[in-house]
């Protein structure tokens, strides 16, 4: 007995400074920030009382130009076209990889290297290549359809109102693209050769063999990836700080944050926060419980 | 005997990684202040403020020789890095000994929050009561008391144009009313200038409706928008975002992706031929070599003398309350405004200086603020606080996009009703 308390006390003891600073810096500062979105302290004044969940209430139905609903929606057009331009471009160029090119791991790097750029350098350059200017003003790519003749391809990019944050969503894909290929890459040589051997034997087509035998060994990578994309795509910040600055075409909540921050509404930004994170939790727990339970079952 | 050993390791890397946390949460910031140093609070890390605050500082310097003057610039983000720090120093109750910030409705969350004095009694004892202009007291003016001391002035209603496309459209004088000035625009569009008006993204476009705003209802009611007693929702406000509307035409429609820079580029390049902006604007021309640009107030705007400034406070809990007084009486004086004005390229809020040795647009703006009637700006933070300037420039980029005149006026009533002083 007394052998086996000894053998955890000293693991306990190692951990434990990560375990208090989490506990202080992450979990307690969540529930600080949970507290605070249900307080009415919309300056630097301590709160009046706590108001339950009138802020969120606000955000949702009173929120002037419907903004927060806004910003949702901005966000779900970016998610969307981030997700699905990831994963099928990576899926493809892995898929090209993996039938054996030449030089696979030059184009391996060539591919994943965008994903070592910082969103904020990418964000710059972008910038100026979605230049909005057409005809005599255009720059960018506009300029390069300018120069070939093809007017008709020459678009206002980000600063369509209704779709602009499709074109937002450009430079992430070209960014994380890479890194889904590299995802699925690992994900297809994880598959024992013995598989596609006896698919072969057994006188399956290519398309065949990758419909029925391959693709459903893939499926805990995809849900890798959309996990992954996916919740980087709802914190999106930088990127667009980068793009377009902080402005109404391109507002997402994490943006919406930091205009509500830089003003002193702290109970709103705290709102929008804590939805944000809700958000997220629902795309990620599902995840790390599924995660768990399969470590457990092997 | 290899159990205790890993136990004692444990232990002792246990102990040192939570005395480096004790350690480093015990390092007080602005240690070594001592009573006779001033700290001055700003975001001046650069070119002409820069300058200006080292012009301010000589000045300090013989005027207060018994007191110290310590520079607590944060430079990067045009003052939002400063801002952050700021608002945390007062969370603390750790404030600098004075800091810079936008003389006007933007201090009134520094006065709601009860974190700076009240310094209607200087006011009187320095004699700023009288160098400054009444309309600049009017609208410093907070239930009766002034909490600053303004050391510049700028002006925002200022329409600037390329001399050279003026003249190719057949304009020699900039116009005078806002019918002449469609006029003109028409002319220009007439004669191939595509984009006859230069605009850039949300600030900028709240600065060229307010302009308009003051031609369409004139001085007093658009002072009135501001001090809780006018009406966003009137017949009046429609017809002038109508009018916003149509002259959003005859600007670029990139708008929303251009800094006022972008916008100052095409007026030099000549795509443009007018841009309203700011007179910070003739130093920045000037740095940059152009030489053929005019300037006149807003077409309507008259006599009207929209301004910005920016100003110097005194902090609740300041370690050094007498020398910060000290280094306000400087910035009010007429020898630190001249010797901080001259540098940074704006002017005194002071009638009484010298005009002599400032550059041409400076003397012309001062001769102008004698006599006009200054009304603040929401942008820049004299009319109104940051969350209602916040909720009014999102409208405005709004607008920008789709043009709903009656959304844009729904959204400036509903954000003077939430963030006005009618709200508080």
């Amino acid at each position: 007995m007394r052998h086996r308390k000894r053998t955890w006390i000293p693991g306990l003891l190692l951990i434990s400074p990560s375990l208090i600073l989490l506990a202080v810096f992450v979990y307690g500062l969540i529930g600080w920030t949970v507290d605070l979105s249900m307080q009415d302290r919309h300056n630097a004044r301590p709160s009046k009382g706590f108001v339950g969940l009138d802020n969120y209430d606000k955000l949702f139905n009173h929120d002037i130009n419907d903004r927060f609903t806004h910003s949702l929606l901005n966000l779900l057009v970016f998610t969307v076209v981030f997700i699905v331009g990831t994963i099928v471009l990576g899926l493809l160029w892995s898929l090209l990889l993996e039938r054996g090119a030449r030089a696979e791991g030059f184009f391996r790097t060539v591919y994943l290297f965008p994903m070592a750029v910082s969103f904020v350098a990418s964000g710059v350059v972008w910038r100026w290549l979605m230049n909005p200017g057409q005809g005599e003003n255009a720059g960018g790519i506009n300029a390069i359809f300018e120069g070939l003749g093809l007017h008709f391809l020459e678009g206002p990019w980000w600063t369509d109102p209704d779709w602009g944050m499709a074109a937002m969503a450009m430079p992430a894909v070209w960014q994380l693209s890479g890194y889904v290929m590299a995802l699925f890459l690992a994900g297809f040589r994880g598959i024992p050769d013995e598989l596609r051997e006896a698919a072969v034997v057994d006188g399956a087509t290519t398309f065949q063999l990758y419909r029925r035998v391959l693709f459903p060994q893939l499926t805990p990578t995809i849900l890798s990836a959309l996990i992954i994309t996916g919740h980087m795509s709802m914190k999106m910040f930088d990127l667009i700080m980068s793009v377009s600055g902080a402005q109404w075409l391109t507002e997402v909540p994490a943006v919406y944050v930091w205009q509500t921050l830089l003003t002193r509404d702290y109970a709103k930004a705290a709102a929008i926060s804590v939805f944000l994170l809700l958000v997220v939790a629902v795309v990620v727990v599902p995840y790390l419980i599924h995660v768990n339970r399969s470590e457990k079952r092997s | 005997m290899r159990l205790s050993r890993r136990m004692a390791v444990a232990a002792v890397a246990f102990g040192t990684l939570m005395a480096t946390v004790a350690c480093t949460s015990t390092d007080e910031p602005g240690t070594g202040t001592g009573t006779k140093e001033v700290e001055v609070f700003t975001w001046w890390a650069d070119g002409g403020e820069k300058a200006g605050l080292t012009g301010l500082e000589t000045v300090f310097g013989t005027e207060c020789k018994d007191f110290k003057f310590v520079n607590g610039a944060v430079a990067g983000g045009a003052g939002s890095n400063a801002k952050q720090v700021l608002a945390s120093r007062l969370q603390q109750g750790t404030p600098p000994d004075t800091f810079q910030a936008h003389a006007g409705a933007e201090l009134s969350d520094y006065i709601n929050d009860d974190q700076i004095e009240d310094l209607s009694a200087q006011y009187g004892e320095w004699g700023l009561s009288n160098a400054f202009p009444k309309g600049l007291i009017d609208n410093l003016t907070v239930d009766g008391k002034i909490y600053s001391v303004p050391a510049n002035i700028h002006r925002a209603n200022v329409l600037w144009g390329n001399k050279t496309v003026l003249a190719k459209a057949g304009i020699t004088k900039d116009a005078t009313t806002l019918e002449g000035f469609f006029a003109d625009l028409d002319k220009l569009k007439a004669a191939g200038v595509a984009t006859p008006l230069a605009l850039g993204k949300d600030w900028t476009q709240q600065m060229l409706f307010e302009a308009l705003l003051i031609s369409k209802l004139g001085p007093e009611k658009f002072n009135a928008l501001w001090n809780g007693t006018g009406d966003w929702a009137g017949a009046d406000m429609t017809a002038a975002i109508t009018d916003y509307k149509k002259l959003l035409t005859y600007t670029n429609s990139d708008r929303d992706t251009f800094d006022w820079t972008d916008a100052e580029k095409m007026l030099m390049d000549g795509k443009a031929a007018y841009q309203l902006m700011g007179d910070w604007e003739a130093a920045d021309l000037d740095a940059k070599g152009f030489k053929d640009y005019s300037y006149s107030v807003f077409p309507g705007n008259g006599n009207v003398f929209q301004w910005l400034a920016d100003s110097f406070v005194l902090p609740k809990g300041a370690k050094n309350a007498d020398g910060t007084k000290c280094w306000l009486k400087t910035v009010g004086s007429a020898a630190g405004q001249a010797e901080f004005n001259k540098k940074k390229g704006s002017i005194p809020a002071r009638t009484d200086v010298p005009a002599d040795g400032f550059p041409a647009y400076q003397q012309a703006a001062m001769n102008d603020w004698k006599t006009a009637v200054q009304v603040p700006s929401c942008p820049h933070g004299s009319a109104c606080a940051q969350t209602w300037q916040g909720a009014v420039g999102s409208a405005q980029g709004k607008f920008s996009t789709d043009g709903d005149v009656a959304a844009l006026q729904a959204a400036l009533a509903s954000a003077a009703a939430e963030f006005g002083p009618k709200a508080k």
